[in-house]
């Protein structure tokens, strides 16, 4: 047998806590013998009467801790079961019921035990919580933004020294563990990983493979600047880490705007020593689509390429006329910008708010003669408002205003289910559209309307049940953006 | 193996939002544990110094290892000196609570201290002749921080007086506090009568050793372990200090009895330690001073260091800016007042005595002591909420203060101000009420908060300071 014994001055607890303390700890495996203690002059006799030797001079507010031992147990074996029993005397609750709600990020994720942030608050701010969840050791989402490419860079430097993913800023859309965070679909569970520096556009990719029945591991966002020269991949090549070391995962998809050429080749170099598969489904001018990238990922995983879901609207009546432009009003940025990049080449020179080509973009009216496609959820029609993936009221009065237009030839929209999207966005569009429709009947015109309709049927607001609200008001409605672009395309074509 | 992200694709994620409850909802649809920050903006103008304080990379750490010395610093009395001893106080110099103040600035209770303590020293004859040497500027004024020293309400201390000495071996510190003088009218609260002066020349010449030889007899006296006792038996260390006074009187007493005085002034002396409630605050303040203290001065970290005030401005200091003051103009106590007292007589805020909240006791720690609302206002789920709030505001909790109700929670420590200016949550601060014409006295005790001004000139300090 051992014994021993330790003096802790000024750590005060009371009688009956340490009465307990004693208890557990005597009878835990290996301890034959134990007191912890206040050094009252009682208590040091009574240490004394047990065998231990008290050293001299302590006094009431010394706490002592005494263990005789088993040989074979440690004195280290015998503190580690005082100390869970004097932190045991934390626990045991509040005897109170209010709480005080966390007012911070860090706060929240240290009451919760929580291993991921989600971040929305107005951009200004964000970067403030984004460095609190990092600090607070958890991965963040950061939906806001208005977020310095500076302040970018410095955050995911941060994020990486923390082994922690910053998924953003401005990101949309994420899948982690199932969990849909953000604007996300319920898609099945699969073998691909997503990485994505686009939110619609990964909920596309994502909605075309739950179609063609490949499920999803996890979807990765990492903002839309992240394979810019300046951002240089940071998160990408986390996210890329991760992926690769995740049972889960068996290959990856990247769905980003064209990366600059150096970053790319270094990410190849990580997939490459990773030994991860990754496939690039790259949105920009002269490069495949979404659609036919995930295509072509299909083929190269062995999977058939289905059909895509697709209804189309009866003929128009060939009495009524029909305008001569293309009006695209989207909610997803990189629908809008799909739809350009598809319909470019046949039509040319579309105006639009996010127009690459400075001689394109449109004026604040957001108003012209000719082809136009707006994004509505861009920064600048978003400030002091509700994304319009929630709040979808400028995108209807663009609508109405566009059945009044008679220049204006097909209407293309694009409706996003899922997680965050609105609980019944179909209802309130159909509505719409069966009304644009009807007053330019009224006004002697044909208004055809193509819908990108991207979701799935497991999605809270059920594809199925939507696709059929629209296409009961007259629309026709696609999975594949570009497969409906392409439609609007040839109604305009067929009537010019 | 360590999983890259700390396993997060592998397991069931918990998340914690922060801003569109749309969010949390969205989560919530799908069966995920939630935490949802009651996120409000921060206080106006900010954002850019926040950001640039949060994302400094020697924060965290700086914060860690400054609640790591402020809750393992000790605070053992070791002896009771005369102030031109332990001080080093120098005839015509007077210390004063709070940050730094000149005569034509400071409040009624200030100038009535200051009056009484130059008549303490023999300087003046008279009140009028006093208080004319002080607004020509003829004695020194400097605040009790600047020598390690804390005093209550004014907080003014002369070379004559009696103090406290304690001692951080630890961190190799010292600190000292003035002895306690009761209620009523008493020199700190700015009463500077005559009886007010016999009442301290006793204390010079009579208490002072008197405690002085029972300390030296007792031996060093844990004031850690005292309040950590008394946290559990109704006080908060603050504004109700019985349970510590009444262990700090027994740890004296034996001392005291067998002194070398007469056994009229021996009685005098225990039964005026003894009618006082307040007796221990003037071990508790020293005994939080030396926890501050020894987080003073550590680059990048954004923990406050000092909270004091001295009747005109509110003043704070903080870890990575050291010696450097951030002040603004103090708010004036709500709470209860004593007679005929009313809200008309308070003065603002006064006392270094706030060092208890900076320490994670006071205010910080009145769930400890909900009887404390009969003294301050309030109600007893208000003292609780307080406490609860203030771990909100704070780096970490104390080990050795705890507060049964809330589970033997630790009390909420170390005031971080990125925490203060995001969440607006101000420090919940106990206090007495002091007059505000020179000479009255105490008229009540109740709540108070800083300025914000304070908080948000820190922290545009603390974001000069980050290294680019």
């Amino acid at each position: 047998m051992s014994s021993h014994v330790e003096v802790r001055p000024g750590a005060y607890y009371d009688s009956v806590s340490l009465l307990q303390v004693s208890r557990t700890v005597a009878a835990t495996p290996g301890v034959r013998a134990a007191q912890v203690a206040m050094a009252t002059d009682l208590n040091v006799e009574v240490l004394t009467g047990m065998g231990f030797s008290v050293p001299d001079g302590v006094g009431p507010n010394d706490l002592v801790v005494a263990l005789h031992l088993d040989d074979g147990t440690t004195v280290d074996d015998g503190l580690v079961a005082v100390e869970s029993a004097l932190a045991g005397l934390r626990g045991g609750g509040d005897g109170t019921e209010e709480r005080v709600a966390p007012r911070t990020l860090g706060s929240a994720i240290s009451a919760a035990s929580a291993t991921l942030a989600v971040v929305s608050v107005p951009g200004t701010h964000a970067v403030t919580e984004a460095y609190d969840a990092i600090g607070s050791g958890v991965s963040v989402m950061l939906f806001s933004d208005n977020v310095s490419v500076q302040d970018e860079v410095r955050l995911k430097d941060a994020a990486a020294a923390a082994d922690v993913l910053l998924m953003g800023p401005d990101c949309g859309t994420a899948l982690v563990g199932g969990v849909a965070l953000g604007f996300a679909n319920v898609v099945r569970p699969g073998a691909i990983g997503l990485v994505a520096a686009s939110g619609t556009g990964a909920q596309q990719v994502m909605c075309l493979l739950d179609a063609a029945g490949v499920g999803v591991s996890h979807c990765l966002g990492v903002g839309g600047r992240d394979l810019t020269a300046t951002v240089g991949g940071r998160s990408t090549r986390q996210a890329l880490a991760a992926l690769a070391d995740d049972p889960a995962t068996t290959s990856v998809i990247v769905v980003s705007k064209p990366p600059d050429p150096t970053v790319l080749s270094e990410i190849e170099a990580d997939a490459e020593r990773l030994g991860l598969r990754v496939h690039w489904a790259i949105l920009g001018s002269g490069r495949p689509d979404l659609t036919r990238a995930v295509e072509g990922v299909l083929t190269a995983e062995g999977v058939e390429v289905p059909t895509w879901p697709t209804v189309t609207a009866p003929g128009e009546d060939a009495d009524l006329a029909v305008g001569p432009a293309l009006r695209g009003l989207f909610c997803g940025g990189t629908l809008a910008d799909e739809a350009m990049l598809v319909a470019q080449d046949a039509i040319g020179g579309i105006r639009s708010n996010i127009a690459h080509d400075p001689e394109l973009a449109l004026g604040p009216d957001l108003r012209h003669e000719g082809h136009v496609v707006i994004d509505f959820g861009d920064d600048g029609l978003t400030r002091g408002r509700a994304h319009p993936m929630i709040d979808p009221t400028l995108r209807m009065e663009r609508i109405a205003v566009e059945a009044a237009d008679p220049i204006c030839g097909v209407l293309l929209l694009d409706l996003v289910l899922g997680h965050g999207a609105h609980p019944d966005p179909a209802g309130d569009l159909a509505d719409v559209i069966r009304g644009a429709r009807s007053t330019a009947e009224t006004a002697g015109r044909a208004l055809p309307v193509v819908v990108s309709l991207v979701g799935t049927d497991s999605d809270p607001q059920d594809r199925g049940r939507c696709s059929a609200a629209l296409t009961a008001a007259g629309a026709s409605v696609f999975l594949s953006n570009s497969a409906a672009t392409r439609h609007a395309l040839t109604l305009l074509g067929s009537t010019r | 193996m360590t999983r890259p992200l700390h396993g997060l694709l592998q397991g069931d994620p918990v998340v914690a939002t922060s801003g569109a409850s749309l969010f949390a909802d969205a989560l919530r649809d799908q069966a995920v544990t939630v935490a949802e920050v009651d996120w409000h903006p921060p206080l106006p103008g900010t954002e850019t110094d926040l950001a640039r304080v949060m994302g400094d990379s020697r924060r965290a750490s700086a914060n860690a290892l400054a609640l790591e010395r402020m809750t393992s610093a000790q605070a053992t009395l070791v002896d009771v000196v005369p102030a031109s001893e332990g001080l080093g106080l120098e005839r015509g110099t007077f210390l004063h609570a709070g940050p730094p103040i000149e005569w034509s600035r400071a409040s009624g209770p200030m100038r009535g201290a200051l009056i009484g303590a130059v008549l303490l020293e023999g300087l003046a004859d008279n009140p009028e002749d006093a208080q004319q040497q002080l607004a020509r500027g003829a004695h020194h004024l400097e605040p009790c921080h600047h020598r390690g020293a804390v005093g209550p309400m004014a907080g003014v201390v002369s070379p004559s007086m009696w103090v406290y000495a304690l001692r951080d071996e630890v961190h190799g510190n010292d600190s000292w506090c003035s002895l306690n003088e009761g209620l009523g009218k008493v020199l700190r609260y700015g009463a500077y009568g005559p009886e007010v002066i016999e009442r301290l020349r006793w204390m010079t010449d009579v208490l002072g050793p008197i405690l002085r030889q029972a300390v030296r007899s007792t031996g060093p006296i844990d004031i850690r372990a005292i309040i950590a006792q008394m946290l559990q038996m109704g006080d908060e260390g603050h504004n109700r200090n019985r349970a510590g006074s009444l262990m700090l009187l027994r740890e004296l007493l034996p001392g005291m009895i067998t002194a070398d005085a007469s056994s009229a002034d021996i009685a005098e002396a225990v039964r005026f330690s003894g009618a006082n409630e307040h007796f221990f605050l003037n071990l508790g303040m020293p005994a939080c001073k030396l926890a501050t203290l020894a987080a003073e001065g550590i680059p990048g970290s954004s923990v406050v260091t000092t909270m004091a005030r001295n009747g005109t401005d509110f003043g704070i200091r903080v870890s990575g800016t050291g010696e450097q003051w951030f002040t603004g103009p103090a708010n004036t106590p709500e709470g209860l007042f004593l007679g005929d007292y009313g809200p008309d007589d308070a003065n603002p805020d006064i006392g270094d005595s706030a060092i208890t909240e900076t320490g994670g006791i006071g205010g910080f720690a009145m769930a400890a002591a909900p009887a404390i609302v009969r003294f301050v206002g309030g109600d007893v789920p208000f003292a609780l909420r307080t406490t609860r709030t203030m771990y909100e505001v704070t780096t970490g909790e104390h080990p050795a203060y705890q507060v049964p109700i809330l589970g033997f929670r630790g009390t909420p420590t170390g005031i971080d101000v990125t925490k203060v200016v995001r969440t607006g949550i101000l420090p919940q601060i106990n206090t007495g009420m002091a007059g505000r014409v020179a000479g009255t006295g105490q008229v009540g005790a109740g709540l108070v908060t800083p300025p914000a001004e304070c908080f948000t000139a820190a922290l545009a300090a603390l974001a000069a300071s980050v290294p680019t």
